[in-house]
């Protein structure tokens, strides 16, 4: 990573760190949802844009870790703790992305993504159709998952500030385990597979296996992703599984530009401010939205920070 | 199950199974011979079902209303293949994706903007108001029957035009190989403006039959859409015989599923979906495009 670059995200991490100082409960509750979707995208970003592996059905595993902050409780009303909540939600949504993708992997390209957009719907309609956590009107989280071990409690998930503070964490962490990963050899394995899977296999890659790997890791992740947006929003719906917000968070990964995961984090930020800005401005802010997706990808098909860097480039030759 | 309500559910599964086939087999073809993913086909379902209800209390007749709005859905496919999607082909499927994505928001709030978010019914035609006795106790529409027909005419039409006309003859060319149609002379642009629009014209008339017997409201283009997506997974991408074979087969087992298992039989269709994927997971009919 390049000096300018490195110093770039430093000042990020600082400007994140200090802004429940300067800002209000508004935005530091803004700020916290924005990181979680960063960690959603990133997790899909590990199969769009490390593995070449567009998948239109990540919400499945979003969604069900949702729920499961729900269906984890004995009632409504009695707490439930995060250490024991949060790797069970984890864990379901590993064990559906295992799953599904097995299947799912048995295709490719097209195909592929048609059955994994089929796969989350089939999850959507669980949730929607049957009684589970409330059907299609979905359940309230009334109170929110206990962070105490024994008798000492080190953060409150209701708090703001906390939960923004956990949010900064778990997306920090999540960025370096994926980075580390993506300098492993099965990270290295994973792009060899984008670019050229006949010759991986000839090489003895066991690819599908590899691919598999690569899409029940993004699902656990999508997971936890999904089991805080739970626990932020206090309440679960059939929504969170939908196609809409599978396509949201590829819509973030592509709009910062994909494979080196800080894209998805850009994108995050770019898509729910524009969400924000635009549902600001009128009821009718999907038309808006909609011709913003589209331009977005016609002039920039890149992303956000690959044009950025070509534009600097040229700054820099006429400078 | 009396013998009664086991024939209204024959007839129930054979015309939705029938209404999808209408919608996939333009999914199909266009992601076979363009081979663009094209999410919005859904809102083209939507768009005819709407343009039925406006069309049909325009002009005060639902016949009238589609011969009009199969006009304009040609037009419009033409149009929009023109403006928007010629530019897609160069581009990679996640981008196809997004765009079309990005269409069906624009879609839904044009919509939204010009008749509103409420759920609609259009009245059924005088002429097929009528109900048939079946038994002592039941009796079946007599425009659900019509809905049937309608759908077998236009997908018999749909046969013979890709089997016995030269257009046909170029389409299905162009499913099999692209480049070689284009070598060959033929004006490929042409070809794909034809399909698309075609394409659109059997989506929007899906829509614009079937409003009268279901109601007509906001999201009814996505619900058809992803259901559409498993009848292409199905039957085979590019595969018309397969769309057919495939929409069939979901039509029975959605509406047989509502009947016996309720609440849970919006996954079967997405079991069936797994079950041939592990079997043939390029789908039933993948040799023989058409």
């Amino acid at each position: 990573m390049s000096a300018p670059r490195r110093a770039l995200l430093i000042l990020a991490f600082l400007a994140l760190a200090l802004l429940p100082l300067l800002a209000g409960k508004f935005y530091v509750d803004l700020f916290a949802k924005i990181m979680i979707m960063a960690v959603f995208a990133m997790s899909l970003d590990l199969l769009v844009g490390v593995t070449g592996l567009v998948s239109l059905g990540h919400a499945a595993f979003f969604g069900l870790a949702s729920y499961m902050v729900v269906l984890a409780a004995p009632d409504q009303y009695a707490p439930v703790s995060l250490w024991t909540s949060l790797p069970l939600a984890v864990a379901a949504s590993a064990l559906l992305a295992l799953i599904i993708g097995a299947l799912a992997l048995r295709t490719r390209g097209v195909y592929f993504i048609m059955v994994t957009l089929a796969f989350s719907q089939m999850v959507y309609f669980v949730f929607h159709d049957t009684k589970i956590a409330g059907g299609s009107d979905g359940a309230y989280i009334y109170v929110k998952p206990q962070a105490t071990i024994g008798s000492w409690s080190p953060f409150d998930l209701g708090n703001s500030t906390h939960f923004y503070y956990a949010m900064l964490a778990l997306l920090v962490l999540t960025l370096g385990l994926l980075r580390l990963l993506l300098a492993s050899r099965f990270g290295h394995a994973l792009r060899g597979i984008r670019s050229n899977e006949q010759r991986m296999r000839a090489l003895g890659f066991n690819t599908y296996a590899y691919k598999l790997a690569a899409f029940t890791l993004a699902g656990a992740i999508a997971g936890v992703a999904g089991y805080f947006a739970a626990v932020q929003f206090g309440v679960v719906n059939p929504e969170m599984a939908s196609w809409h917000q599978s396509a949201n968070v590829l819509l973030m990964v592509i709009l910062g530009g994909v494979g080196n995961l800080f894209g998805a984090i850009v994108g995050a930020f770019a898509l729910v401010l524009a969400q924000d800005f635009f549902s600001s401005l009128t009821k009718h802010w999907l038309l808006p939205m909609g011709a913003f997706i589209i331009l977005v990808v016609m002039v920039l098909p890149r992303g956000l920070i690959d044009t950025l860097q070509t534009l600097r480039g040229w700054a820099g030759r006429r400078g | 199950m009396d013998l009664p309500i086991f024939l209204i559910q024959i007839l129930n599964s054979v015309q939705y199974g029938l209404l999808l086939f209408l919608v996939a087999s333009g999914l199909t073809l266009i992601f076979g011979i363009m081979g663009v993913i094209n999410l919005a086909h859904g809102s083209f379902y939507m768009l005819g079902a709407y343009a039925a209800f406006t069309l049909s209390s325009l002009t005060g007749n639902l016949f009238t209303a589609i011969a009009l709005g199969v006009i304009l859905a040609v037009a419009f496919g033409y149009a929009l293949e023109w403006v928007f999607f010629s530019f897609l082909y160069k581009r990679d499927h996640l981008q196809q994706v997004l765009l079309t994505y990005g269409l069906i928001l624009v879609f839904e709030e044009l919509r939204s903007l010009a008749v509103g978010d409420d759920v609609h019914g259009v009245p059924v035609p005088a002429s097929l108001s009528a109900s048939i006795p079946l038994g002592s106790t039941m009796t079946y529409p007599l425009y659900n029957l019509f809905i049937s027909a309608a759908c077998l005419v236009v997908a018999a039409l749909l046969f013979v035009l890709l089997r016995c006309t030269k257009l046909g003859m170029m389409i299905r060319a162009g499913a099999a190989n692209r480049e070689m149609v284009q070598s060959l002379g033929i004006d490929i642009n042409f070809l794909f403006r034809v399909v698309f629009a075609l394409g659109v014209a059997l989506a929007a008339f899906a829509g614009m039959i079937a409003a009268p017997a279901s109601s007509v409201y906001p999201g009814m283009g996505n619900q058809v859409l992803i259901i559409c997506f498993v009848v292409v997974v199905i039957g085979g991408i590019g595969s018309v015989i397969g769309a057919l074979v495939a929409a069939l087969l979901i039509g029975f087992i959605d509406t047989f599923g509502k009947v016996f298992l309720a609440d849970y039989s919006g996954i079967l269709v997405y079991l069936l979906m797994a079950i041939v994927l592990v079997w043939r997971p390029e789908g039933l009919f993948r040799e023989n495009a058409a």
